[in-house]
């Protein structure tokens, strides 16, 4: 596969097209798989470790600024690699056996600011599902989704949109009284 | 006005609502009241939060929803078996499968024959059966390594013809990085260093399609060094127009040399090697390739003939993945390479003095 050809796959990676994630599953889940299964891992892992690769790559097109310097696979190898080591070391397990012909490219900065990332989206994972329904759904339903308030007051069995909007208020100050305590408290940016 | 008023006018404003008119109002508010521009950039950290949350989670379920279609297709496969068999079995399927069906007629054959009169004599022809999956296994990977060979022929324009080259240090022990074809079909290798002084030395790694070999010296002569002043870089790539320097022994005098990565990958776009607008002769072969900071970024290897000042280095990634296949080979040998640089802020002419001890001369015989 050609430069710019990767470069169109990453820029429909990071608008979340599911064709894009077929083939980037196709081109290279069979050799991550390998080299988990043939290291004490199942397929389950594999499965776990390749999507984590396949954030940290949607992160990085995403942020805009990437610039390609080694094919979406060796990145995808070397990621994989790495997590999968470091999942190892925590289970006291150091070393890897590889196909030694597999090139790896140093992903350590993109991994520690992935690493940042996904603690910051723990704040809000753990926030929302500490508000309970129907808040968690109202509020994804117009902030993530960006459903309109006529369209919520109606599912959400609201008289009018304006008592959505009430509801929808009391939710997001409970969300974000929560969030702020969290995200103060166990500041993920230290 | 109320709170739920305020938020929904702040929302407005992120989410570019508004008219000219009324931003102009609302800045007036924000600028007024500093709670409320408070409030403004808290909300918008926070409903960014909130967005992206939301596009991990759709990111997830897209991921989630494609493993499963394609496993419902049986595009992604469950591996087979666990651990280090699965690699062995994907490596050589054909040839166990042929020789399992040989050694199931052959077996069949002889113990019809045999068992009559000697049961005793089955274990042996089976384990003589063992050792023939060994060897056709053994063949086969003598006919990849010599695919490999001919590809790497074909790969690399002008194996510098004569007999020598240079090398360098990676463990002060007296372990020595160089090019396969330097110390290629030399029935006996030395190293010589900048004073003149000959070393002993033996190839304990050679690596063809890498173009890789480790030397190690072997002579009391030789008094392990300081601490290497340079790093070998991990990183498999550098920047193009990064400035590099190179030292080697194209002469019986160490030379130094100076230039450019002018392209990330080497000939016909090998992703092993890179290029560099050098000048290099041959007896430069192996010698390092150290960007400004002193790190080693890679191994100089060939040049182009039909074009002047194009050389072509092997990436320094290789050289550790020679020394973790060295490393499998030998267990007990653990060679250690700096990883930081510690010649990183001196001058060019102090970075070449201190280096310049730790680059030798390899010779072949």
């Amino acid at each position: 596969m050609n430069y710019t050809k990767e470069q169109e796959l990453l820029q429909r990676l990071s608008n979340n097209d599911r064709a894009a994630i077929e083939l980037l599953y196709k081109d290279n889940f069979s050799l991550i798989q390998k080299l988990v299964v043939n290291n004490n891992g199942s397929d389950d892992d594999a499965k776990d470790i390749f999507q984590e690769a396949l954030v940290v790559l949607y992160e990085k097109a995403k942020s805009g600024h990437f610039e390609l310097n080694c094919q979406v696979k060796t990145y995808l190898y070397s990621v994989s690699k790495r997590l999968w080591l470091k999942k190892l070391q925590r289970d006291s397990r150091y070393e890897l056996q590889e196909n030694v012909l597999e090139e790896t490219v140093y992903v350590e900065e993109d991994l520690s600011e992935h690493q940042k990332r996904n603690a910051e989206l723990m704040v809000m994972n753990n926030a929302m599902n500490s508000i309970g329904e129907p808040c968690k759904s109202l509020l994804k339903a117009f902030y993530v989704e960006k459903r309109n308030m006529q369209e919520i007051a109606a599912d959400f069995g609201y008289t009018n949109a304006d008592n959505a909007k009430n509801q929808k208020y009391k939710c997001l100050m409970r969300l974000k009284k929560i969030f702020f305590s969290q995200y103060k408290n166990g500041n993920p940016d230290e | 006005m109320n709170d739920i008023q305020l938020l929904e006018m702040i929302e407005r404003y992120l989410q570019g609502e508004m008219s000219e008119e009324e931003i102009i109002l609302f800045k007036e508010l924000r600028r007024n009241n500093p709670e409320v521009d408070q409030v403004v950039v808290e909300h918008n950290f926070f409903i960014n939060q909130m967005e992206r949350y939301g596009e991990r989670d759709r990111l997830r379920n897209s991921l989630d929803e494609t493993y499963e279609k394609l496993k419902a297709e049986g595009v992604i496969k469950k591996s087979a078996a666990k651990g280090r068999l699965v690699t062995l079995w994907h490596r050589s399927k054909k040839t166990i499968a042929v020789a399992a069906s040989i050694a199931g007629i052959t077996a069949l054959a002889i113990s019809g024959i045999i068992s009559s009169l000697t049961p005793t004599a089955d274990k042996a022809q089976i384990e003589n059966l063992g050792r023939k999956i060994d060897i056709l296994e053994k063949n086969q990977n003598h006919t990849r390594r010599e695919l490999s060979d001919v590809k790497n022929k074909i790969e690399i324009p002008s194996v510098p013809a004569k007999f020598g080259g240079t090398g360098f240090i990676i463990d002060t022990r007296g372990y020595l990085i160089t090019n396969a074809h330097v110390v290629n079909r030399a029935e006996k290798v030395t190293v010589q260093n900048r004073t003149g002084v000959e070393l002993n030395a033996k190839t304990i790694y050679f690596n063809d399609s890498m173009d890789i070999a480790i030397l190690m010296i072997v002579d009391s002569l030789y008094k392990p060094g300081n601490a290497l002043p340079y790093a070998i870089s991990r990183k498999s790539t550098a920047d193009l127009a990064e400035p590099v320097f190179s030292l080697g022994y194209p002469r019986e005098e160490i030379v130094y040399g100076e230039g450019y990565l002018s392209a990330k990958t080497g000939f016909n776009g090998d992703t092993l090697s890179c290029q560099i607008s050098i000048s290099a002769n041959p007896g430069n072969s192996g010698g390092p390739v150290l960007n400004k900071e002193g790190e080693v970024i890679g191994v100089l290897s060939t040049r182009q003939t039909a074009a002047d000042g194009v050389v072509f280095a092997i990436k320094s990634s290789n050289i550790y993945k020679a020394v973790d296949q060295l490393k499998k080979d030998s267990a007990s040998l653990r060679l250690k390479m700096p990883a930081a640089s510690a010649i990183r802020n001196l001058e060019r002419g102090q970075q070449v003095k201190k280096v310049e001890d730790f680059v030798f001369m390899v010779k072949g015989y």
